[in-house]
């Protein structure tokens, strides 16, 4: 059900992935002032978008369960959010390094974008305990549905909070008047984006077969063997 | 269409049954309040300063009064859970959206009980002598404050009802939830605290701090639904 089309995606991704390091190393010039640090660029914000992006998935996903009622969605959304916390711990690792190579400290309080970072994942860190401490399945469907829409909405209101409370240091990528990038270096980003994004729906789609076989797998060993065997 | 009572009625009525409870246990609201002031000593001792002033007075505060929600949201569905008054509510043909406000109603005057209490023993045990607490303003931001936390604090109470582990799951979810209001809080409530008194971002801050609790209030009435289901 959800394998299909899994061994494609999977090539389209490792072929996307090596570009993307291809390009990275060596067509993308070495930033001006930065250096050679400045390439973990193309892994930290691609990363970053594909998680927060994922969140958000998650949380839409949920909605398609809540008026649905199909559990494969509620599946879908579970998934999504499960990937995206794992993609987060790789976002605030590349972060902090670049944090540390570029302003000296690994952590770095007046900087919003790190901050909110921080707090989002923090609050979907709660999403599988809270999951997994309600027995009743269906019901547990229910409760995390609600959880990932209101996290959901939540992420986009925080980054809101903090942007108002301080001054900004942490390099825009996209800011209003377009992609602040020289042409070069804006095709690496949009690549690696592909790259990342690429990554991370076929990480979900693993898991998501993995789940699903899983489950028919369980269920073909229960009609096996009758109750008591 | 079911044919019980208003949606308002409704509401009024869960809301006055958990002020009765309330008042007659006295197990949320003296805990909420004892809780801040044993938090505000222990400041004192942990700090070794006898006076705190500006951002760190505010911030302290919020903190503190964050923490004391966290006591409330955990109680807020106790008798439900505890003694199967849920199943009583759910049998009423009444809209469940009624159980929200009832419930998110009780938190908002909890929490403006406990912040009676804790901002004057704030004041009185922290604050430097003869700071010029700017009171209605401050009573402002609070007020709009307390509806936003109550919105998030009755929803995340209802998700974490039916967990094993409810105790730990409410301050996981509703403090990193509650962030935004205590950036905007701490930052509002900041120059009410001091001498400066006027604060030019003022309304600023009250303007995301309403942004936020519409946002909340809207999307709590939107799923709360979900959670009573069955």
């Amino acid at each position: 059900m959800f394998g299909r089309g899994l061994r494609a995606l999977s090539v389209a991704t490792a072929l996307a992935v090596l570009v993307a390091f291809g390009l990275i190393f060596f067509y993308a010039p070495n930033d001006a002032d930065q250096g050679f640090v400045q390439k973990i660029f193309y892994l930290h914000v691609p990363l970053a978008i594909v998680c927060l992006g994922g969140f958000i998935a998650g949380g839409v996903l949920a909605v398609k369960f809540l008026r649905s009622g199909d559990r494969a969605w509620d599946l879908r959304s579970y998934v999504a959010i499960h990937m995206s916390v794992i993609l987060g711990i790789a976002v605030l690792i590349t972060g902090s390094i670049w944090a540390k190579a570029s302003w000296g400290h690994w952590w770095v309080w007046n900087e919003p974008t790190l901050v909110v970072f921080l707090i989002v994942f923090l609050l979907y860190c709660v999403y599988q305990p809270l999951r997994f401490s309600i027995e009743d399945s269906e019901r547990q469907a229910r409760y995390a549905s609600v959880f990932a829409i209101t996290a959901g909405v939540f992420v986009p209101l925080c980054f809101a909070a903090v942007r108002l409370a301080q001054p900004l240091v942490h390099p825009r990528v996209l800011t209003g008047a377009g992609a602040s990038l020289p042409p070069s270096m804006a095709l690496t980003f949009f690549v690696c984006l592909l790259a990342m994004t690429l990554v991370y729906v076929t990480l979900c789609k693993v898991e998501l077969t993995s789940k699903h076989s899983r489950d028919m797998i369980r269920r073909l060993r229960r009609r096996l063997e009758p109750a008591g065997g | 269409m079911r044919n019980g009572p208003g949606l308002f009625s409704a509401s009024w009525a869960l809301l006055r049954k958990d002020l009765a409870i309330e008042l007659r246990t006295r197990e949320s609201v003296p805990a909420m309040a004892l809780f801040s002031v044993t938090v505000f000593v222990l400041l004192h001792f942990g700090t070794g300063r006898d006076t705190f002033s500006g951002g760190l007075a505010a911030g302290l505060l919020w903190v503190t009064l964050l923490l004391a929600t966290v006591l409330g949201v955990n109680r807020l569905f106790v008798a439900e859970r505890e003694q199967g008054g849920i199943d009583a509510v759910l049998l009423a043909p009444v809209d469940r959206t009624a159980v929200f406000i009832g419930k998110a109603a009780a938190l908002f005057l909890y929490l403006v009980l406990l912040e009676v209490v804790a901002v004057p023993a704030f004041a009185l045990l922290l604050l430097a002598q003869g700071s010029a607490v700017a009171v209605l303003p401050l009573a402002g931001v609070l007020l709009l404050t307390d509806i936003g936390l109550a919105a998030v604090g009755a929803l995340v109470a209802a998700m974490a009802s039916e967990t094993r582990a409810r105790d730990l799951v409410v301050p996981m979810l509703l403090l990193p939830l509650v962030v935004p209001l205590a950036i905007a809080g701490a930052s509002a409530t900041e120059p009410l605290l001091g001498a400066a008194g006027s604060a030019p971002e003022l309304l600023r801050w009250l303007g995301f701090i309403g942004v936020y609790d519409m946002v909340f209030l809207l999307l709590s009435v939107a799923v709360f639904d979900f959670l009573l289901e069955d």
